[in-house]
């Protein structure tokens, strides 16, 4: 079996509302509430979940880009919050971010060259003539060319935007990429480029991927196994045939009843969603969906669901299992 | 690595590399104003710098002027000097005045600026950066500064300071710091938000380096447009101090000054040893100003072409 490189228990992140001159702490958003994962080496986990769910704010926490209020993440068995100065700096290097938007995500004033060195410069690898022949390395990895190295960032099109912010992802030689949304913003034409490309490069770099999207079109075409998020919580995990094929948890039918599929002779069940998700303000008691629920029972509105095993490494939060599992 | 779609990735969307600086000069020469402003300006400045050289008389070598020779009117002729400009009531030649005046007037404009627009620059950054309760004290400082009138915390400055031409640039440092701060706060605020800082922040550089080599280059376009107008604001404010006879010490006299000396002699008819120091300081101004119009419309990337 494969090692675990990052493990998540009970991850909280709660970001405090404040109000007046004094800055009183009047609620929290729960934008993630006690979630599990684990990622296995050479695996691609995919989050999903529509906005506003949290899937952000998880990997955000992943990265220390923002505080956790509760839980641990651990990498090889160490606690990121007992991480030093030191240990932050290697951890940084073993695992990295593509950003959404190619179009804020390159700094403007820097060539594609120095966006490429900086961190090799932070971090003193790859020095003199190795980093040239690092970086063009990089750049043909991405399928660029290196002459392209001496651009500016306007000069390229969005999905060249997003090769590069890849290329830079990969310059420290991470073990593990986390992509938030890596292709939402870009043309459909140019995200089957980006897909096709994050999984060569995974073989190439030999990466573990953490792919966060609210495209189930993207997850299902990258991602090993599969985390369904709702209003900070998982709600359904499986490797992505059972979940695409067999989904149990009335969400994530629901999800996937919702997603376009390029067949128009395909009869679809729709299953239609009443209301709107709840604020994360105030999530609802017991299960978090049971407020828009078309299965839902007594027990839903009190009791919060533990995860049941519905398969082979299938596991669903909801009360229909395993007494009354959906056909 | 098998990638054959990358050969046919799209074609639109590249600008052919035009370095920026040239497009700059490019957009920045449309404006015929703006040119004629840069010129004059340009001008000015070179006869500032080369003053000791290019005019006709040291008027502060008393060696060279002769008392006899004051109040003269434009134009007159003494001995082998010709007045184009007349004298002052001293006998000093005026157009060698004017030109040394420009010096004392654009150095401690020029030196205020600068100096202004790094610590401005440096505490705005800082503030816009760390955000909280840095942010709190160093904005509401700026916040209260720029709440009474400059030439009154000017004058404040220069009344606990002294006289002197280092006193004088630190009491326009004084007066402008708040400025920049608040300029390079509002757009620091707005890309301190954008991705790159934040990748920045993954790569686990330092403080330190995302600051001055992410930060601050993508903030200075507002602090290059700011500070050319405060150039000129700093000119008249210093020339505004000297005119009131608590600037510039008379020994380095600037334009204000010049144009203070003349202002006793205005209602007897004498009316150029304070006109042409006037006309100098307004062509100044003016010419900083063209330019510094032109900049804000060629940076503001709202109307970027």
């Amino acid at each position: 079996m494969a090692e675990t490189l990052l493990t998540a228990q009970g991850l909280e992140v709660h970001f405090p509302i404040k109000k007046g001159v004094l800055s009183r702490t009047v609620g929290h958003v729960f934008a993630v509430d006690g979630v599990d994962f684990h990622l296995k080496q050479g695996e691609t986990l995919g989050i999903v979940g529509e906005s506003g769910c949290g899937k952000t704010t998880a990997g955000m926490a992943v990265m220390g880009l923002t505080p956790v209020t509760g839980g641990t993440i651990s990498f090889q068995g160490r606690d990121i919050s007992s991480f030093g100065r030191r240990d932050w700096q290697r951890y940084r290097r073993t695992i990295q971010l593509i950003f959404q938007d190619p179009y804020s995500s390159l700094n403007p004033r820097m060539t594609v060259n120095q966006i490429l060195a900086d961190p090799m410069d932070v971090h003193g690898v790859f020095t003199g003539a190795e980093r040239k022949k690092r970086i063009a390395y990089l750049l043909e990895a991405v399928g660029l060319s290196p002459e392209q190295g001496r651009r500016y960032p306007h000069e390229f099109s969005g999905g060249q935007r997003q090769r590069i912010g890849i290329a830079r992802a990969l310059a420290l030689g991470p073990s593990i990429i986390i992509g938030d949304e890596p292709v939402s913003a870009l043309d459909v034409s140019i995200q089957a480029q980006i897909i096709n490309l994050l999984l060569a490069l995974k073989e190439e770099f030999d990466l573990s991927l953490i792919i966060i999207s609210h495209d189930l079109a993207v997850i299902e075409y990258l991602c090993d196994r599969i985390m369904v998020m709702y209003l900070g919580k998982i709600i359904e995990q499986a490797p992505y045939r059972p979940l695409y094929h067999a989904p149990k948890h009335p969400y994530t039918r629901a999800l996937l009843a919702a997603a376009p599929v390029a067949d128009p002779g395909r009869e679809k069940q729709r299953i239609i969603l009443t209301g709107d998700v709840p604020s994360p303000i105030n999530p609802p008691s017991g299960c978090r969906f049971h407020t828009r629920c078309p299965h839902r029972m007594a027990i839903c509105d009190t009791e919060e669901p533990r995860f049941q095993p519905a398969g082979e490494q299938h596991l669903v939060a909801c009360h229909l299992y395993p007494e009354h599992p959906l056909e | 690595m098998n990638m054959p779609d990358s050969i046919l990735e799209e074609k639109t969307g590249v600008v052919e590399g035009q370095p920026p600086w040239r497009r700059f000069a490019s957009d920045f020469c449309e404006s015929r104003l703006a040119v004629a402003g840069l010129t004059i300006f340009v001008l000015i400045a070179l006869s500032a710098i080369f003053a000791p050289w290019i005019t006709p008389q040291d008027p502060y070598d008393l060696m060279q002027i002769d008392i006899l020779d004051g109040r003269l009117p434009p134009g007159s002729v003494s001995g082998e000097m010709t007045y184009l400009l007349g004298t002052d009531d001293q006998g000093r030649d005026m157009l060698s005045g004017i030109f040394y005046g420009l010096r004392t007037s654009l150095s401690v404009g020029a030196a205020s600026t600068l100096i202004a627009l790094f610590l401005g620059g440096s505490v705005g950054l800082i503030a816009a950066y760390f955000g909280g309760r840095v942010d709190t004290i160093i904005m509401r400082v700026a916040d209260l500064q720029l709440s009474f009138p400059a030439i009154l915390i000017a004058l404040i400055l220069v009344s606990i300071l002294g006289q002197g031409v280092d006193k004088i640039i630190i009491a326009l440092v004084g007066v402008q710091w708040a400025y920049y701060a608040r300029t390079i706060r509002g757009t620091a605020l707005v890309e301190r938000r954008r991705e790159y800082i934040e990748a920045a922040t993954c790569l686990a550089l330092s403080h330190r380096r995302i600051v001055f080599r992410h930060l601050l280059p993508n903030c200075t376009p507002p602090l290059i447009v700011v500070g050319t107008v405060q150039v000129a604001h700093a000119i008249a404010l210093e020339a505004t101090l000297s005119f009131l006879g608590i600037g510039i010490p008379i020994t380095e006299p600037s334009l204000g000054l010049l144009i203070k000396n003349g202002f006793d002699y205005m209602l007897s008819g004498d009316y150029w040893i304070s006109f042409y120091p006037g006309i100098a300081l307004l062509i100044t101004i003016v010419s900083i100003n063209l330019v510094g119009d032109q900049l804000r419309d060629v940076l503001n990337p709202r109307l970027q072409r």
